[in-house]
């Protein structure tokens, strides 16, 4: 039982994560050149070793700014998905557990925000609470993402609920609070995990699309999705603008969701 | 000690009544067994006890009384007080009545949390006794397990251990060695007899099995379709049954050597 599982999509997902996380840690203290500082001798220089990534039309360090952009969108996902997960998480436990017309009627407030496109939903929350700051497009999206985070952990805590155990810690007498945390919450992390890494991933691309559309992060903060609205301007006159932007996005995505494809495997295999 | 009078339970969508005008008694240290086939309306009599029944879909009346307290009518917070405390309840199914996630020790130790005062280190020890009690081997070692690490019986031990951790008066035991083999449901029954006689908790044993019931309680009551057919000692009900049902539960225990005689 002790046997250490090796899972290969866990151990690839882990170090790809690990090494873009450790490269953003650094470029949040360290960056080669300063991401804003402008130089007109250095415009649209392709990948060298003086500038791994190229420079802009204003004759940035793409690469620098690549390490700030990732910083900030690892760093929108991360605070997005921790809403999306704690909320939903709360509701489904609460619908989930208790049944009855708090399920009813939050489940089909729940089916209304999943009515809306994301975006959509997104740019609401946004156009109330006001454009062009890295909080707001946080709270819109943390709003956007509680409903799928409450359908899938109110099935686990509906179907916990009926298992002998949790009928056994009723009969010791514990409290519904306490079976709902120290009982149930545990045992539901074999479905959040998952979700949480699938959240993460749609979060970074949520990011990317509201900062393209110009309804995410704005200058002086620089997103991997804003980067790549400029980035689309001088496509022809510096394409590694795009393509190393892009591969971050991708890289990011792909890390997160080869770790969730492992985390899921583990359980199947444990189940 | 416990006292159930005149008990109906009718279930909202069914036309009979699941257990119909149950009047039973359990003195202080006894062994009560309540036998009856499935359906009878032995488990949803122990549910009723333990408040498991959900009172929005039937309709209860009647009493059941610990010490005097009436449990069929008791507010949730009350009912609450109570289960664990001076209730304690081991099921059939050992390996899913434990948390996955939770070791062993601690989920023993989890009545004693909900319940007393007791600081992290005392609880330790209840719960290290206790494991003793019930006979598990290295109690230490199973302290620090998981569920999934121990066999049924072994579980099945620990059940009975996190049920009478804190000694409570009264043990439901709602078919506790049916998921189990036989050897091991020998010496689950040998340590029911310890613990009773030990601790003087009394217990109520539902079980279809009448060679089980006869080798642990002093006491019988027979279920059939909701209706309590006989209650006597265990001696009166086996060699002088007086309800046709019982004759007929008796004639179909399987007997060692010889087939059974046709009277």
């Amino acid at each position: 039982m002790n046997k250490k599982r090796f899972n290969g999509y866990l151990t690839a997902g882990l170090l790809i994560t690990g090494i873009l996380v450790l490269l953003t840690v650094i470029g949040a203290f360290y960056t080669p050149y300063d991401p804003t500082a402008m130089s007109g001798a250095a415009k649209f220089q392709g990948p060298s070793f003086a500038h791994f990534f190229g420079t802009d039309n204003f004759g940035r360090d793409i690469f620098s700014r690549v390490l700030k952009g990732t910083g900030t969108t690892l760093t929108i996902a991360l605070a997005t998905v921790a809403i999306g997960a704690v909320v939903g998480t709360a509701v489904g436990a609460v619908t989930g557990y208790f049944g009855g017309a708090v399920d009813e009627v939050l489940m089909r407030l729940n089916d209304a925000l999943t009515a809306f496109p994301s975006i959509l939903l997104a740019l609401l929350v946004i156009s109330l609470v006001g454009p062009g700051n890295k909080y707001n497009v946080v709270l819109a999206l943390g709003i956007v993402f509680i409903p799928s985070f409450a359908r899938v952990t109110r099935m686990s805590f509906a179907s916990l609920r009926d298992t002998n155990y949790i009928l056994g810690a009723r009969l010791m007498g514990a409290k519904s609070g306490r079976i709902l945390l120290v009982h149930m919450l545990p045992n539901t992390m074999r479905v959040v995990l998952p979700a949480i890494t699938i959240g993460f991933n749609n979060a970074v691309l949520a990011e990317a699309s509201m900062s393209f559309l110009g309804i995410g992060v704005t200058p002086p903060d620089a997103s991997l999705g804003y980067m790549l609205s400029e980035a689309q301007g001088m496509f022809t006159s510096a394409p590694w603008y795009a393509l190393f932007t892009g591969l971050m996005i991708a890289l990011l995505v792909f890390g997160v969701g080869l770790i969730g494809e492992g985390l899921q495997q583990l359980e199947r295999e444990v189940a | 000690m416990l006292e159930i009078r005149d008990l109906h339970v009718k279930f909202h969508n069914r036309e009979r009544e699941a257990v119909s005008g149950v009047s039973l008694t359990i003195g202080d240290g006894e062994i009560v067994g309540l036998v009856g086939e499935s359906g009878s309306g032995k488990t949803v009599t122990a549910m009723s006890i333990a408040g498991l029944l959900p009172r929005k879909q039937c309709t209860l009346s009647g009493e059941i009384l610990l010490d005097g307290q009436d449990l069929l009518h008791a507010e949730r917070a009350v009912l609450r007080s109570l289960l664990g405390k001076r209730i304690g309840v081991v099921f059939q199914e050992p390996m899913s009545a434990m948390d996955p996630l939770m070791r062993v020790g601690e989920q023993v130790g989890e009545v004693l949390r909900i319940h007393t005062a007791l600081g992290r280190e005392e609880r330790k020890a209840r719960v290290l006794e206790a494991l003793q009690d019930v006979e598990l081997p290295d109690p230490a070692a199973v302290y620090e397990k998981y569920p999934h690490e121990l066999s049924g019986g072994m579980l099945q031990r620990a059940m009975i251990a996190a049920a009478m951790v804190i000694h409570p008066s009264l043990l439901l035991l709602d078919e506790p060695t049916t998921a189990l083999d036989v050897t091991i449901q020998a010496q689950i029954l040998d340590l029911l007899k310890k613990l009773n006689a030990e601790y003087g908790i009394s217990m109520m044993f539902i079980s279809h099995n009448l060679n089980v019931v006869r080798k642990l309680c002093s006491r019988v009551a027979v279920m059939q379709r909701g209706e309590l057919v006989e209650t006597g000692t265990t001696d009166d009900v086996f060699f002088h049954p007086q309800h046709p049902y019982t004759r007929h539960l008796i004639e179909a225990i399987p007997t060692r050597g010889r087939r059974k005689e046709t009277a």
